[in-house]
């Protein structure tokens, strides 16, 4: 099974537009923005588009209207919607139909307006009957639960909390696209507002606007394109709960199927790693996913992520966009993800280029902490 | 003691029924014993139907717990690990906070426009 998939397709262009704060553009813009940046960067023409993946915060049928909007008529296409994870499957379900031969230029996008159009997240999620009564704030009710749990389960505290926040803001800092720049501090992720138990303001990823785009081909094709080709070597999901009740243990999340599933398609483990990409939409979850996920035993993310190890300059190069926290989180962050895997990998990251840039893990996540989709990309040497 | 439900109406809809008549009841696998909430068709991952209603013992523990702070006021959100084994969102209305492990029980009280499943604190704290 993984041999059919590991290396036969590559990302050959990606795009974004409106990273950060985009007034006057809709949703549909920006991701229509990024689309065209993508296709351009893999010097393509958009009617060579004949596959398209997309899900969005704000339209039910996502490919109906972005193809309309796009003016395609692709021969496959795939709105699958797990929230931020969506893009993580899309990989996958692209890397599929290309092989299959059902398409042959795939296009993953993304668009959203939600900073500029009232500055809270906008999600299409629907709230659970059993869950209505108590009124949860969607979402993030249910990462402050799993957070509580985790700190009476293992000691965690609210500093090895923020130190997740501060390595993201470090980061940010060396990337000129990131949101949010400037200096942060444990002691001023402590001080900030109290949101929502233990979670304050800058435990929160960011609200900003932005699209976002990549395309993918089949590997032979990849070759003869202008980018240097980014392979696909794996990629799985796994969802284990809807509602954060239904969650079996809320220090587990299915990371811990995925991931390793992803990791055996790619045919390489943990140490093979040169940057780690995790869904940041709270400082929860970058101790979660990197427990889940294996670098460090179940509980000891609070203790892992101390003394800098995921700050630029540690041991474990982690979220080097900057993150949900500090970069960009437009809604459904996912992509964006895959972007700066790319962009790493194709050496291109300017002053936060890690010096040795081959496989990268992308791990996105999506509602209350319930889809979880792992992708290991990889440069032509990883090929 | 078990209790049937109304003719014609499915397990959300009966729950709901119940809660109006300031009973916290839950469903239980006559096969199985095991207890199902929230109220579905079917035991999820066995798909036993065989499902009857009976009387929660409304104990549970305080498995998780955040105290949210909004605009409107502080107001706590909880997950209750109920003694028969399934968990559920509620809130405390006797604290805004308490320990997680706390034993808690259960009443019905109006919430919003709504009769809902709420706890208050035992006092004892499990480990």
């Amino acid at each position: 099974m993984s041999t059919l998939l590991r290396g036969q397709t590559a990302i050959v262009g990606i795009g974004q537009a409106g990273i950060g704060e985009a007034p006057g553009y809709s949703a549909m813009e920006l991701l229509g923005q990024a689309a065209l940046a993508a296709i351009a960067d893999a010097g393509l023409a958009l009617a060579d588009i004949d596959g398209l993946f997309t899900a969005t915060s704000s339209h039910a049928f996502p490919t109906l209207s972005v193809a309309e909007y796009l003016g395609l008529r692709p021969s496959f296409f795939d709105g699958t919607n797990v929230g931020g994870a969506s893009f993580e499957m899309h990989l996958l379900q692209a890397a599929l139909a290309l092989q299959a031969g059902l398409c042959n230029a795939a296009l993953i996008c993304y668009g959203s307006n939600q900073r500029s159009a009232g500055g809270r997240l906008v999600s299409m999620s629907e709230p659970q009957w059993h869950e209505q009564p108590y009124r949860p704030r969607h979402p993030i009710t249910g990462y402050a639960l799993a957070a509580s749990r985790h700190m009476h389960q293992y000691g965690t505290t609210r500093a090895m909390l923020a130190e997740v926040a501060v390595a993201a803001r470090q980061w940010a800092n060396l990337n000129p696209d990131a949101f949010a720049h400037g200096p942060l501090s444990v002691d001023d992720v402590l001080a900030s507002r109290m949101v929502s138990d233990p979670l304050s303001r800058a435990d929160c990823c960011l609200v900003t606007d932005g699209g976002a785009a990549c395309v993918m081909v089949r590997a032979e094709r990849a070759r003869d394109l202008p980018a240097p080709p980014v392979y696909f070597l794996g990629a799985a999901g796994a969802q284990w709960h809807r509602s954060i009740v239904a969650m079996p243990d809320l220090t587990v999340t299915a990371a811990a199927e995925s991931g390793p599933r992803a990791l055996a398609m790619a045919g390489v483990g943990l140490a093979d790693l040169d940057l780690v990409m995790l869904y940041d939409a709270f400082t929860i979850n970058t101790l979660l996913f990197l427990e889940d996920l294996g670098f460090c035993p179940k509980g000891e993310g609070g203790r892992f992520v101390q003394g800098g190890r995921i700050a630029p300059g540690g041991a474990l190069a982690v979220n080097t966009n900057g993150g949900g926290l500090s970069c960009v989180h437009p809604g459904m962050y996912g992509l964006f993800l895959i972007l700066e895997a790319v962009t790493q990998l194709r050496g291109a990251a300017g002053a936060r280029q890690l010096a040795k840039a081959e496989v990268a893990l992308v791990h996105g996540n999506g509602g209350t902490l319930s889809s979880q989709v792992t992708a290991v990309l990889g440069s032509a040497a990883a090929h | 003691m078990t209790a049937m439900h109304p003719q014609g109406v499915g397990p959300q809809a009966t729950y709901e029924a119940f809660l109006r008549e300031g009973r916290f009841m839950l469903q239980r696998s006559r096969a199985t014993g095991r207890h199902v909430f929230y109220p579905r068709v079917l035991v999820p991952g066995s798909g036993e139907a065989d499902l009857e209603w009976v009387p929660a013992s409304g104990l549970g523990t305080l498995y998780a717990i955040t105290v949210d702070h909004a605009r409107e006021g502080d107001r706590n959100i909880i997950l209750v690990q109920l003694d028969e084994g399934p968990r559920m969102m509620a809130c405390l209305v006797d604290c805004l906070a308490a320990p997680i492990g706390t034993r808690l029980k259960a009443e019905v009280q109006v919430l919003g426009e709504h009769p809902a499943v709420v706890f208050r604190c035992l006092g004892e704290v499990q480990p």
